[in-house]
């Protein structure tokens, strides 16, 4: 690596990696119980398990966004990190937070715990993706200010470039927009418009800035394309992506007792949100096509390439499948949902983080790259993760179809349980290609382990 | 992306496209404030309602069901609830749990107060009553 400070994002990146496999085992527990429903009960209730699922890829995706950070903004201003210790020190706050959070869950009651951690104070708990104890939110918000200070300061003492500066307007609009978790008013109209602040102006605003940004970087590392092109692309991609996405955030406000004119605003601008993820597709594509050097880290640019076309199917094919509020009028809350959930976050997110790291990690543990051998490994990880979700989606996706059909446009309707029982084949299909998600995440955590020649630093 | 197409006039775009689609979500945000009284049933918010949510909110419900859609799809939806089952029945239904009937769906007892069971049953009868432009499509959500 270039710089000494950037070393700080290697426990960051490990902490990610370690967070996601008990992420997944999680989800093996959730799938289980949709088709086995006693299943862990009580010890682990479904309501319980999903929240630890869900936090955990919160979690462990801002593990990798800030230790994306860490190694890329020292980079991108030619300067060390503002301070290394802040930086290892938040790490160790963040994890020991995330972990006591994730234990409080799993041990305590979740009405005894909002109890004991000022949920009568602040009351922000129980809301989906949101469920955290006030104590931790706080403590978020403490390690992002940290965090944000650090880096904002690097970039301010070394050169600014496209690529930090949409990187920290994608991290400060993170922290911003998390701060409206606090406020949650009685009425239940206003606490989901404004619940929609924090989750839609992420994952469908802020946080796809961060992600072009972790892309363009690595693709102008492993292309050698020339810089101003690839920046002149992630300003249109973002550009694209906030001009659809910010008025987007009206396909969530067509059934939750707001006015009926955001059917026309959400249906339009979603509609166009599928565009800047095409956008990202071709330009990785392209990149690569024109690039100027043969990198030797295959793995990452299979990566890099993987997110175009994962986030392009994942966040806009199944976004726009029932995006249009006459089709979301039928699919609103089912399975369709847990699709598109499923695979826009894993194609998006998952998939840039596993990119930053395939890329950065063998030069933190100084080489340019793996040996053949792990990459070849590595690589089979990215087909057994990667199929496996699109069958996730795919199951999902046809349970959804049906669940839609038997619970809401037959003539006799039937109830929801009725209708789970009719779908169950599918969720003990999805399940199955979980089991195959999670050989192909062994199979990437393995790949850390394997020896072989490799290529000396400094290429 | 080539030609006479820079990178500056990029970055102005995204610049200029983000603060003006900004600010008209947040003037459309203005006026579905404005407009929201004739929706959302805040007339209807009682201090019982408060209660419900709440306890709704500690019992992490929404880690399971959907309330107007949104939440898990785990278990039936709730924000028509009232509607669909009637008060006597969820509070017979929320005291008779878990089930314990092998290889179903348990959903916890919550050891709730017959107090407690009615604020939670009036934030779900608030809830049924909000205008949702017709949705569930049908009364088993």
């Amino acid at each position: 690596m270039k710089y000494k400070s950037q070393a700080v994002a290697m426990p960051y990146f490990i902490a990610a990696i370690g967070l996601f496999v008990a992420q997944i085992v999680f989800g093996l527990i959730l799938g289980m119980q949709y088709v086995v429903g006693d299943f862990l009960f009580p010890e682990i209730p479904f309501n319980v398990a999903r929240m630890v699922h869900t936090n955990l890829l919160i979690v462990w995706l801002l593990f990798g966004f800030m230790g994306a950070a860490y190694y890329m903004v020292p980079e991108e201003s030619e300067t060390e990190l503002f301070s290394p210790r802040l930086a290892l020190a938040m790490f160790w706050v963040f994890l020991i937070a995330g972990a006591l959070t994730i234990i409080g869950y799993l041990t305590v009651d979740y009405a005894t715990l909002a109890k004991y951690t000022g949920n009568d104070i602040l009351a922000t708990m129980g809301r989906e993706f949101l469920e955290q104890p006030l104590l931790t939110k706080i403590g978020i918000v403490v390690v992002a200010l940290v965090f944000l200070f650090n880096i904002t300061m690097t970039v301010l003492k070394g050169r600014k470039t496209a690529i930090s500066v949409v990187l920290l307007l994608g991290l400060w609009g993170l922290a911003i927009f998390f701060l409206f978790s606090f406020y949650n008013p009685t009425n239940l109209v206003l606490d989901k418009y404004y619940w929609w602040w924090v989750v839609h102006l992420w994952v469908e605003g802020v946080w796809e800035l961060i992600m072009a940004a972790l892309l363009a970087f690595v693709l102008i590392k492993v292309t050698g394309v020339d810089r101003e092109v690839i920046e002149k692309w992630l300003y249109v991609i973002i550009a694209l992506a906030l001009v659809t996405g910010i008025i987007g955030t009206g396909h969530h406000y067509y059934w939750i007792g707001t006015p009926e004119y955001w059917q026309w605003w959400g249906s339009i601008f979603s509609a166009l949100e599928p565009i800047p993820f095409f956008a990202m597709t071709v330009f990785a594509f392209n990149m690569v096509n024109r690039r100027r050097r043969e990198h030797p880290n295959k793995a990452a640019v299979l990566w890099a390439l993987g997110t175009g076309v994962m986030a392009f199917l994942g966040a806009g094919v199944w976004g726009f499948l029932h995006t249009l509020a006459p089709v979301n009028y039928y699919t609103h809350g089912s399975q369709i949902t847990a699709a598109h959930g499923h695979m826009a976050f894993y194609g998006a997110y998952v998939m840039v983080v596993i990119t930053i790291i395939s890329y950065a990690m063998p030069i933190l543990r100084g080489r340019a790259c793996n040996s053949p051998k792990a990459q070849v490994l590595e690589m089979w990880s990215f087909w057994l993760m990667t199929i496996a979700m699109v069958f996730i989606t795919l199951f999902l996706t046809a349970a959804g179809i049906l669940q839609v059909w038997l619970q809401r446009v037959a003539e006799e309707p039937m109830s929801f349980m009725a209708v789970q029982d009719q779908v169950a084949l599918f969720y003990w299909m999805r399940e199955w290609s979980g089991v195959v998600f999670f050989i192909g995440l062994l199979a990437y955590v393995a790949s850390f382990f394997v020896k072989g020649k490799e290529q000396p630093a400094g290429a | 992306m080539s030609g006479t197409f820079t990178k500056a006039m990029a970055r102005n775009v995204f610049y200029g496209g983000t603060v003006f689609f900004f600010l008209l979500f947040l003037a459309l945000t203005l006026d579905t404030t404005k407009a929201l009284p004739k929706t959302d049933n805040r007339h209807n918010i009682t201090a019982d309602v408060a209660a419900g949510k709440h306890i709704w909110e500690t019992r992490n419900c929404l880690g399971c069901h959907t309330l107007l859609g949104e939440g898990a799809y785990y278990a039936p939806e709730l924000g028509n609830v009232y509607k669909r089952r009637g008060p006597d029945f969820i509070k017979a239904w929320m005291m008779a749990q878990p089930t314990g009937t092998p290889g179903r769906r348990q959903m916890p007892n919550f050891h709730l107060s017959d107090e407690e069971l009615d604020q939670l049953i009036a934030f779900l009868k608030y809830a049924s009553e909000i205008n949702t432009q017709n949705w569930p499509p049908n009364i088993e959500g």
